[in-house]
């Protein structure tokens, strides 16, 4: 896998699942058995919401992110993909 | 009405600080199927042995099951007792599969003959853990009994000859098997499977057994050396936290997760903070209660009181509090150790002073639940009995030879 692209368009990988705690998210591939950790609560609420935007860039506007912040969340968005607990999706709306 | 104010959690931070508040599910935790048990382990931390009437049926172990699923722990770790001996246990392992949840169970390998370990490897999301605690028949059979040496290579080699993927050897590591660590090495490379060690615990007949083989400081000084050279490719369960007060942090979370991130529901469904620590001053509740287990893990007073910072004790003072955090509760409560207080094993020496000084009146606490064989077991341990530990001349055989009667 290249380097993590917020420009393309992003979704939690199929195998993953996402269980919310009090400081953010556990993550759980279901395939690897990696398991992660979402350290906040709005970076939950991105990936959730990854599936219904154009791009990374896109999802975090609507959700909201600080643009100083943004930097911070594509950083946690890349480790995520490298860890394939998201994943690039096609035919993007 | 009193109310009892606890610390609120902080918000973001380090996630070690946030797990010391507690999840709102486990991360992982421990199921223990039944306490029956072909062996008779000399360091059993469930004192393990005869099956108990009370055993969780079928249905309920499959409504808790269900009851993970919804609260998306996911995935158990599955002992025992041996967990194979339930006639149900294969079915049970199906159903939390076809459940999302993942199951990894420990085991002597007593059924791994070649059609189970085919079974095996054909199933996705499981993982095997043979027990295993001498690199050598001889070190091992000591403790875990005569055959069981043999037992488990089988299990291991009908698994690497079936293709089964990722299997675990875990090793107690003992004052016997310590100067082993590259030898087990070998021989789980040998079978294509992968080393889990995990640190001695004073529970269930642990306690009897504890002083006599848990590893001495300088064993601790070299096990910490070569975790640190090794670390990457051996598991260890975050069991070796303690060691971390040598300095460097070992890799893993490095604090206490009982009835914050893990716990233990025993075969009778009670709901323990931790698998070390079956015994009443640790019991929850039980997932049979109305609420079942969910209730149990979210609302219990001993998981709210076990959810919050050290803040006192001895420990708290020290310079390498943050290191290890005061090390294990299981190991510091059943050697009779204050909980706010030093870990019996702690690395800078601190428990060595305070087990001098405990009080030879207290009488450390022990277990009332046990499960253990009551008569002879089919290749009992020799470490405590009379063939391990030959007279040492002909004529001393008395039973007050060698006591120091002065």
């Amino acid at each position: 896998m290249g380097a993590f692209d917020p420009g393309l368009p992003w979704r939690r990988a199929r195998s993953v699942a996402l269980r919310p705690e009090p400081f953010g998210a556990l993550v759980y591939h279901f395939g690897n058995r990696k398991l992660s950790f979402l350290k906040s609560k709005l970076l939950l609420s991105v990936v959730e919401a990854l599936a219904a935007h154009p791009s990374a860039t896109a999802t975090l506007v609507a959700c909201g992110v600080a643009e100083a912040q943004r930097p911070a969340y594509v950083k946690a968005l890349a480790d995520l993909a490298r860890s394939q607990m998201i994943e690039p999706r096609k035919g993007a709306a | 009405m009193t109310a009892v104010l606890r610390p609120e959690r902080p918000t973001g931070g380090r996630l070690v600080d946030q797990f010391e508040y507690g999840l709102d599910a486990p991360i992982c935790l421990t199921w223990e199927l039944t306490y029956a048990c072909n062996l008779a382990c000399v360091h059993c931390l469930s004192s393990s042995g005869r099956r108990d009437p009370r055993e969780l049926s079928t249905a309920e172990a499959e409504a808790v099951i269900d009851e993970l699923q919804r609260m998306q722990v996911f995935y158990v770790n599955v002992g025992g007792g041996e967990p194979t001996v339930r006639p149900d246990f294969w079915h049970l392992l199906d159903y939390a599969i076809g459940h999302d949840v993942g199951v990894k169970f420990s085991t002597n390998g007593i059924k791994l003959d070649k059609a189970r370990a085919q079974q095996l490897a054909r199933t996705d999301y499981v993982d095997v853990q043979i027990s295993l605690d001498g690199a050598t028949a001889e070190v091992n059979d000591a403790v875990r009994g005569t055959g069981s040496f043999a037992t488990a290579t089988r299990a291991l080699e009908n698994l690497a000859e079936a293709g089964m993927k990722d299997v675990k050897v875990s090793v107690v590591v003992t004052r016997e098997n310590a100067g082993q660590l590259d030898d087990f090495t070998a021989l789980t490379d040998r079978y294509g499977a992968q080393l889990r060690i995990t640190r001695l615990r004073p529970s269930g007949r642990g306690a009897d057994v504890w002083d006599r083989l848990h590893p001495t400081q300088a064993q601790q000084r070299e096990l910490y050396r070569w975790l640190l050279a090794n670390g990457d490719d051996v598991l260890t369960g975050d069991s070796f936290f303690h060691l971390s007060a040598f300095g460097e942090a070992l890799p893993g979370l490095n604090l206490c997760g009982a009835g914050r991130v893990v716990c233990l529901i025993d075969p009778v469904g009670d709901v323990y903070a931790c698998p070390f620590a079956i015994h009443e001053s640790f019991l929850a509740g039980n997932v049979r209660d109305e609420g079942g287990f969910q209730r149990v893990w979210q609302t219990s007073d001993l998981f709210q009181e076990l959810r919050s910072p050290q803040t006192g004790g001895a420990c708290t003072k020290c310079a390498h509090f943050d290191a290890c955090r005061g090390g294990c509760m299981a190991a510091k409560f059943f050697t009779g150790l204050p909980l706010d207080g030093p870990d019996p094993e702690c690395v800078q020496g601190y428990g060595e002073t305070a087990l001098a000084a405990r009080d030879r009146e207290i009488v450390p606490p022990k277990s009332s639940i046990d499960h253990s064989h009551t008569g002879p077991v089919r290749g009992q341990p020799t470490l405590l009995g009379m063939p391990g530990v030959p007279p040492a001349k002909l004529c001393d055989e008395s039973p007050l030879t060698g006591l120091d009667l002065r």
